[in-house]
């Protein structure tokens, strides 16, 4: 009799959490979707996010560009020696111009910039506007009849649209080129050969999926984020809940991104 | 007007307000006293639409606050200011930049020669220096924050002002300062206003008339000497649960006056 109602109430409590995570999903998918339509209303104001959206891309943008291009660069660097190691014996030399191109173009450049700015942009976005949130700053903003959409978010937004893929195309250029020189002092590969492999299989769908990758991402880093912040609840507490959560959701949507797009461009 | 009717609100199980009703007739100072907790700062904010109530009716200026839509009540929040109780100032805008965001004419707010007298004018108002504009909040003291909030709420020339506690976690000094300035603003600018406060001795000072938020209701309502000759259990022992802060903050002023000297 005891362990029936154990059970029972096992069973009534797993139902609980279900319902309670179920409508907690729920008010976030509504909560972002309202946001998500304020956002494409709000692109009507340009006069008043459109100075602050170059005022964050050029802190953004700028702010990123070193530790973007150092990673583009180990990560160039790395798949040289990976390429060299698997190649070598086996495989012409001028492959791992092939595999160093198409790597960084087609994966590493676009993903490793968006984790960085994941938790480069992401966090920070999510700190900023948690801490307005919880600081009434963003209510005060309500109550002066302004709106905190055009004010706060979009400019963070569009930035992010501006900059990100600006990056990913840096990040492209410094892997490939570190790549390079790592493959010329470690394999001994001509010039000559690298730009062969290169260019035997490079296609331009492979600057554009690279394109394309980094805007949906650049998508990723900022609206999450941004919505995040924006929903912020509890005070300091909330406020690092926020941006830790910001780039925990922000890296796993553009890992999920990777694989829909990558299945949808390139998928047989 | 503002009229609250039947106003219901509840935050997942906790009830905070169960049945207000209150009434701010145009150009009286009302204060809104209570206990900390008790929904003063939620009233307040559904006065400018900032929450909504669960049930009941929210009516400035015979507009029904919850049914209006997104540009109504924009429009509506342009002639209500709004002084937050811990300033809620823009950190990465200078106090003039904070100032001229409360200037709600969009014709206005685009002429940077009008809102540079006008931030003049606001900072003269809340008695702050005219080199105070070109500062950050992060290098004012918290008595200027709120001098600055006071600015920024009525740049924009509103009919009504929102004070939420607008003298918590001041010294009594600085408390007497802003008292006045609610004062001061009430008689120069003809405004409207509510102030949301906990501080019996400063809302006795200011308001024509004071509200008591008790236990989710409206308790009592008059003039301060009404409330003061109020019998009622839960008047008394707000009102005596004052005189104990009052005594222990009179003796700390004192004590600090005796190290000083």
């Amino acid at each position: 009799m005891h362990a029936m109602a154990r059970r029972a109430e096992i069973t009534l409590d797993l139902r609980r959490l279900v319902g309670r995570w179920t409508l907690r999903s729920a008010g976030h998918a509504g909560r972002f979707t309202y946001l998500f339509i304020d956002m494409l209303r709000g692109l009507a104001e340009w006069r008043i996010y459109l100075p602050r959206t170059f005022e964050q891309a050029t802190g953004v943008g700028f702010g990123s560009l070193f530790i973007v291009l150092l990673v583009a660069g180990f990560a160039g660097a790395v798949t040289s020696l990976q390429a060299g190691y698997q190649f070598t014996g086996t495989l012409p030399l001028y492959y791992a111009g092939a595999v160093i191109s198409e790597s960084m173009i087609l994966e590493l450049g676009p993903v490793l910039t968006g984790l960085i700015l994941a938790g480069r942009i992401g966090a920070r976005y999510a700190a900023e506007l948690g801490t307005m949130r919880v600081t009434e700053q963003i209510d005060a903003l309500e109550s002066l009849g302004r709106s905190p959409i055009s004010h706060l978010l979009l400019p963070r937004v569009l930035a992010g649209l501006l900059v990100v893929p600006a990056l990913t195309m840096f990040a492209n250029g410094m892997g490939l080129f570190v790549g390079w020189i790592t493959a010329k002092q470690s394999l001994g590969i001509t010039d000559a050969d690298f730009t062969y492999g290169a260019r035997f299989f490079f296609r331009p769908l492979d600057l554009w999926y690279s394109l394309i990758k980094s805007y949906w991402f650049a998508g990723a880093v900022t609206v999450i984020p941004c919505y995040i912040g924006y929903n912020t609840q509890q005070g300091a507490e909330g406020v690092g809940r926020a941006a830790t959560t910001a780039v925990v959701a922000a890296s796993v949507s553009i890992l999920l991104l990777d694989v829909v797009i990558t299945k949808l461009l390139l998928g047989k | 007007m503002i009229q609250l009717s039947d106003i219901h609100k509840r935050f997942l199980d906790n009830v905070v307000l169960d049945g207000v009703s209150l009434e701010v007739r145009d150009g009286e100072t009302l204060a809104l006293l209570g206990p900390s907790g008790v929904g003063k700062s939620v009233t307040l904010k559904m006065i400018n639409g900032l929450l909504r109530p669960d049930a009941g009716d929210v009516v400035v200026d015979g507009l029904h606050v919850q049914r209006l839509k997104r540009g109504e009540l924009s429009e509506l929040r342009s002639r209500i200011g709004y002084v937050f109780q811990y300033g809620a100032l823009f950190d990465s805008d200078t106090v003039a930049e904070n100032i001229r965001l409360g200037i709600t004419d969009e014709t206005c707010y685009s002429d940077d020669g009008y809102c540079a007298d006008r931030v003049r004018e606001c900072l003269r108002l809340v008695n702050l220096a005219p080199d105070v504009a070109e500062k950050y909040p992060a290098e004012l003291s918290g008595g200027m924050k709120k001098r600055v909030g006071i600015a920024r709420a009525i740049a924009g020339k509103p009919k009504y002002l929102l004070y939420d506690e607008p003298t918590s976690g001041l010294d009594p000094v600085n408390a007497d300062v802003i008292d006045g300035l609610v004062e001061r603003l009430r008689d120069e600018l003809g405004v409207t206003s509510v102030v949301v406060s906990h501080d019996v001795r400063g809302s006795f000072r200011v308001a024509d008339r004071v509200a008591l938020l008790w236990q989710s209701k409206i308790r009592a309502v008059g003039t301060p000497e009404q409330i003061l000759g109020s019998r009622d259990a839960a008047v008394l022992q707000f009102l005596e649960r004052d005189l104990e802060m009052s005594l222990i903050q009179a003796e700390s002023v004192a004590n600090v006056r005796k190290d000083g000297s």
